[in-house]
């Protein structure tokens, strides 16, 4: 069955993503207003780069952050001078990694939810004299829910799933660093393919149960199926 | 949303002509992909264990310019290669980074016994990207003057493990233990050291070492007394057993020219058919 280092790897990961998940919704859906409702002409750019961890390998990221967060690197010249040291082999050195890795996944649901509201919600709030704040706190976060559960349910489970970033930064440090993906690889590397299996079997258990919690929310919600956006 | 899903869904019924062109000729491609693979079918592909990359292809460089043979390769972990040979990857021979995988092929039916060559040993170094790695190393590694030791997983590489046994008979496992970032293989580990993001590593010798000389930085040649051989072995498997130009490598492996570039990289020559007995402790 599961050993204490397998039950360790799963707790550092459910941290993990609880973390990033938080911390994503509160960077993410200002964000995601803004791309919903600006003009500017730095919506493609930002949306593009928003995208960007879809397309690239995690390797890539990965290989990027260990240089960019390391000492020569310019993030890791800022951590030291501010007497942090380097991010790399630390919790927080993964939890930045996800954060860029799972933004996507946080940013675009929020953002499809905005803008299938429409702008009336709003336009008849502001006729109630409702102020921008209030209108954002009691319109369009109330009506953005489902996007935002989607969100949530999203970016949680991809940090959950991640594996290269971490592998190529994390240094596999037991309660630290060693999450769930790299403790399967190693045990498949080890040849130990039962606890390989173990561990694997409750992964795709828990996923499952992660999304179809997700479509019976939205089922409920709006008598929709699970969707990758609203 | 739901009107974008439309549209996307009546796209294809309009353009279903150009389609079809499309798929015809997406069939046509993969045929003749698929027919250029099986021509090259007779080819020698050999899986080599991703630490041993650099001199396999300066080997397989030089033995195809004199034979005219022409080996393909395929690097990666020696776990990963072992799972895959045992999932019917099309390979017909496999060098691991350790003696454990090749003897299981064996044991398991897919490798041949007697094809079974101890190809090199390797030699561990402790290895700083800095000019200034003194000279006493155990001083350092005692007063903690370092903040990361960078060594590979010692559960899945033999480096890994002769790193932990060089700690473990200095006495420094459990004082350097907090400090230990592990690569889940030796090129990471390499990588963790190269990129400034460990002070120090254990890493092989074969990896900073090109014409008998370091390339970079300094280092700590660890004294082979310090913990047991890294020896790799390469099993031909059971599919490839009539190759005759793997039996030529083969033969070619265990040339002097071999021997000597292997040494170039910082490889031991291989003690697998005499073992002799270990050096001193400070024989280097």
């Amino acid at each position: 069955m599961l050993s204490e280092s397998d039950l360790g790897a799963i707790w550092l990961t459910l941290r993990l993503a609880t973390t990033v998940t938080v911390l994503l919704l509160l960077l993410g859906t200002p964000l995601a207003l803004w791309l919903a409702r600006t003009r500017s002409v730095m919506r493609g750019p930002v949306s593009a780069l928003v995208a960007l961890p879809l397309v690239l390998p995690p390797t890539v990221l990965g290989f990027y952050l260990l240089v960019f967060m390391g000492p020569d690197g310019p993030m890791g010249k800022l951590t030291e001078a501010l007497g942090l040291g380097t991010l790399p082999f630390t919790f927080w050195g993964l939890v930045i990694a996800s954060l860029l890795y799972s933004l996507p996944f946080v940013v675009q649901p929020i953002q499809n939810a905005i803008e299938a509201q429409g702008q009336q919600h709003a336009e008849v709030a502001a006729t109630l004299r409702a102020g921008p704040w209030d209108t954002f706190w009691h319109v369009t976060l109330p009506l953005a829910r489902p996007g935002i559960i989607t969100a949530a349910v999203l970016g949680f489970a991809h940090t959950v799933g991640e594996f290269g970033v971490v592998l190529m930064i994390g240094g596999n440090i037991p309660g630290e660093t060693r999450v769930v993906s790299v403790q399967i690889y190693d045990h498949v590397e080890a040849l130990e393919y039962t606890q390989a299996h173990w561990l694997s079997a409750a992964m795709v258990g828990f996923s499952f149960a992660v999304l179809l919690l997700l479509y019976l929310l939205q089922h409920r919600n709006a008598a929709r199926g699970l969707r990758y956006g609203v | 949303m739901d009107r974008q899903l439309h549209t996307h869904r009546r796209r294809p019924l309009c353009a279903g002509r150009n389609l079809k062109a499309r798929a015809a000729a997406l069939v046509t491609g993969v045929l003749t992909m698929m027919a250029a693979a099986a021509g090259h079918s007779r080819e020698v592909t050999i899986a080599v264990a991703s630490n041993f990359t650099v001199p396999m292809q300066a080997i397989v460089a030089r033995y195809e310019a004199r034979s005219q043979q022409r080996i393909q390769l395929v690097f990666g972990s020696s776990g990963k290669i072992y799972a895959q040979i045992r999932n019917g990857a099309p390979f017909d021979a496999f060098f691991s980074a350790d003696q454990e995988k090749p003897a299981r092929l064996i044991d398991e039916g897919l490798a041949e016994p007697d094809s079974r060559i101890t190809y090199a040993e390797g030699r561990l170094a402790l290895w700083s990207r800095h000019n200034n790695l003194p000279e006493n190393i155990q001083v350092l590694l005692k007063t903690s003057q370092f903040d990361k030791l960078a060594l590979a997983n010692p559960k899945l590489a033999p480096y890994g493990t002769a790193a932990q046994q060089v700690l473990h008979n200095l006495q420094l496992d459990a004082r350097t233990r907090t400090r230990w970032v592990q690569g889940e293989n030796i090129s990471q580990t390499y990588q963790f050291v190269a990129s400034g993001n460990a002070d120090l590593g254990f890493v092989a010798l074969s990896q900073i070492m090109r014409d008998g000389e370091i390339v970079a930085g300094s280092a700590w040649v660890v004294p082979q007394s310090l913990h047991t051989p890294v020896r790799q072995d390469a099993v031909i498997l059971t599919r490839a057993v009539d190759n005759t130009v793997l039996a030529d490598f083969w033969r070619y492996m265990q040339e002097a020219e071999v021997a000597t570039l292997l040494a170039s990289y910082g490889y031991a020559r291989s003690q697998a058919v005499t073992p002799s007995r270990e050096e001193g402790p400070h024989a280097e």
